[in-house]
């Protein structure tokens, strides 16, 4: 399988990356690269055969239902590029 | 007294102990080895104040007679490592300036252990390489060279990667050892280009808590040292359950150290006839060879075993590392912490914010990962892929359960090339470095490489020893019966300042 230059577009905007029209030969051309490579996987026949969910056995941890961390307000937003009183700052969103 | 960098680990730790030196003088004579390495660019942040407190309060702890395992030792940490107060980018534009305000489990170990931080380590952008030439930071330069190549006209090599960074300033002595991480060989691979000795533990050995994530269900922290006992010990400390991640084994962590010098006599040694691929250079089967008179002649019995969907496993890599990645790379989107570039509104906020802070090779495989999980797409090639996965574990069961206790390849198919040699034209290209060291990542098993000879150039070359689920210790004691055989290698003379 190999992708157009639409579909190109198409997943630049559900990866949510801007691409220019300049950027789209190249990447349409690195993408259907590294799709050749990937299409021997047909080959291989997988009939009942389960895909892989957990590389090693493990059962999901259990734990006591308590709070084991928070009230720190000032270290979650310390990072962030637009803050307000312990709030993450975003264009608007709603009209 | 022999320089101080020159030492392992182990040999640092003794000297300590026999108070020869103290940790103060162990760190600044790395530090100074840092100061006159920067054209390696290894080191992307140093700490040097935070390095000299550490080591002050471990010569208090040394002489009081309460030093722990790693104290007063000096180590660099990847700068995939979220470090407390440090600046912790992955080497991506899009994390430039970030200061974590909590430290990764691993590395909160190694400082429980008495370790000192030198500063943080180059990588590929998000381990997303194999030659450290996609960090933000610019490409590190191996400390090793071509032999026969005229002065003025000498070939800049790549260390590897992703983890380029540890690989090159353990093999340039500026640290005694580095953590590391590999997703798909990002420890392996640069530790066999540097003469130095990587490993891979077994999915689960160590938390991943706090380590920037790439592909979560492949991603484990590992230690680049110089001598298969300094990644004892290093691993040693770094290993161990933790409540903070679900995926981190519940195991007591073995003495490892104690695992050296248990040889290898009466373990059975499986070679894998899938890894003898077309084209491969007759210096890396005489390396392989070679590795195999070694541990009969120590006593292990050699057999021929079959992986037979090995050559299935780098293209499955290269759909679920990057399906993961497309998710875990979601979070970076200009709000919370990180890069931020307006626009019209937030989808538009969104779309420049990561054109702007992702390199090309982490575009790539973001754009690939949202590919093979999109609508109409995702049975054909994740589903697929993941089946695929299942059929690359269960070839190692079978193996494993016929008696086999490790088996022995090559860790990469050549010795390092140069800066802009690979990849410029065809991501794949740079893709197949990986093909001996991504099957142990898909089977979530450990794996080490260990240096085991030259090529006509004088590089170095990497064996890899790969072995059970969270059986580490074999790979220790036979790591160990390589390094001995082959014989300690001799790291590059300081050319680069």
């Amino acid at each position: 399988m190999s992708v157009d230059q639409e579909t190109v577009r198409r997943i630049a905007r559900l990866a949510r990356i801007a691409v220019s029209d300049d950027d789209v030969p190249h990447l349409q051309g690195e993408l259907n690269a590294i799709l050749a490579f990937v299409e021997q996987l047909g080959e291989v026949d997988v009939t009942d055969v389960e895909p892989m969910t957990s590389v090693t056995p493990m059962a999901m941890k259990m734990r006591e239902d308590g709070i084991t961390d928070g009230d720190r307000p000032t270290d979650i937003v310390a990072n962030a590029p637009a803050s307000d009183d312990g709030f993450f700052l975003v264009p608007k969103v709603v009209e | 007294m022999t320089n101080l960098t020159d030492l392992t680990l182990a040999e640092a730790r003794d000297g300590l102990a026999a108070k020869r030196f103290s940790a103060v003088e162990l760190t600044k004579a790395h530090q100074q080895a840092m100061g006159s390495a920067r054209s390696l660019n290894a080191f992307v942040a140093d700490t040097p104040d935070q390095a000299l407190a550490m080591a002050v309060a471990a010569d208090e702890r040394i002489a009081r007679g309460e030093a722990r395992p790693l104290e007063g030792l000096p180590i660099g940490v990847k700068d995939l490592f979220c470090t407390e107060g440090v600046q912790s980018t992955a080497c991506s534009n899009i994390l430039k300036g970030f200061t974590p305000r909590y430290e990764s489990t691993v590395s909160a170990n190694l400082w429980n252990a008495g370790a000192v931080m030198l500063g943080k380590l180059n990588c590929d952008e998000f381990a997303m390489g194999s030659s450290n030439e996609t960090s933000a930071f610019g490409p590190v330069v191996s400390p090793w060279r071509r032999a026969g190549e005229e002065a003025g006209k000498r070939t800049q090599l790549v260390p590897g990667g992703s983890s380029g960074g540890s690989a090159a300033a353990v093999s340039a002595r500026l640290c005694l050892a580095a953590t590391a991480t590999d997703t798909g060989g990002s420890i392996r691979q640069p530790a066999a280009f540097t003469g130095t000795v990587g490993i891979k533990p077994t999915y689960g050995r160590c938390s991943r808590w706090g380590i920037v994530a790439f592909a979560s269900s492949l991603d484990q922290a590992g230690p680049i040292t110089k001598t298969v006992r300094d990644s004892a010990m290093m691993l040693q400390a770094m290993a161990g359950p933790d409540a903070k991640d679900t995926t981190c084994a519940d195991l007591p962590v073995p003495d490892f150290e104690a695992a050296i010098g248990r040889g290898v006599k009466g373990l059975k040694i499986g070679i894998p006839k899938e890894y003898r691929v077309p084209g491969m250079p007759a210096e890396i089967e005489r390396l392989w060879e070679a590795g195999q008179a070694w541990l009969r002649e120590a006593g292990a019995e050699i057999v021929e075993v079959s992986l037979p969907h090995t050559k299935y496993a780098l293209p499955a890599y290269y759909i679920v590392a990057p399906a993961e990645a497309s998710s875990n790379l979601a979070r970076y989107d200009g709000v919370r912490y990180g890069l931020r570039v307006e626009g019209k509104d937030i989808l538009d906020m969104y779309e420049r914010t990561r054109a702007a802070g992702f390199g090309r090779e982490v575009k790539r495989r973001v754009m690939i990962g949202t590919y093979v999980l999109s609508a109409g797409y995702y049975d054909a090639y994740y589903l697929r892929a993941q089946k695929i996965r299942t059929l690359i574990k269960r070839d190692f069961e079978k193996v494993y359960a016929d008696g086999v206790d490790a088996i022995l390849t090559p860790t990469t198919p050549s010795a390092a090339f140069g800066i802009g040699e690979k990849g410029s034209g065809d991501p794949v290209e740079m893709y197949l470095n990986d093909i001996f060291t991504v099957t142990v990542n898909m089977a979530g098993l450990p794996g080490i490489s260990v240096p085991g000879g030259f090529d006509a150039k004088g590089l170095p070359l990497g064996l890899q020893l790969i072995g059970r689920p969270f059986d580490e210790e074999t790979l220790f004691a036979a790591g160990q019966v390589i390094e001995d055989a082959a014989g300690r290698v001799a790291l590059p003379e300081p050319w680069w300042g």
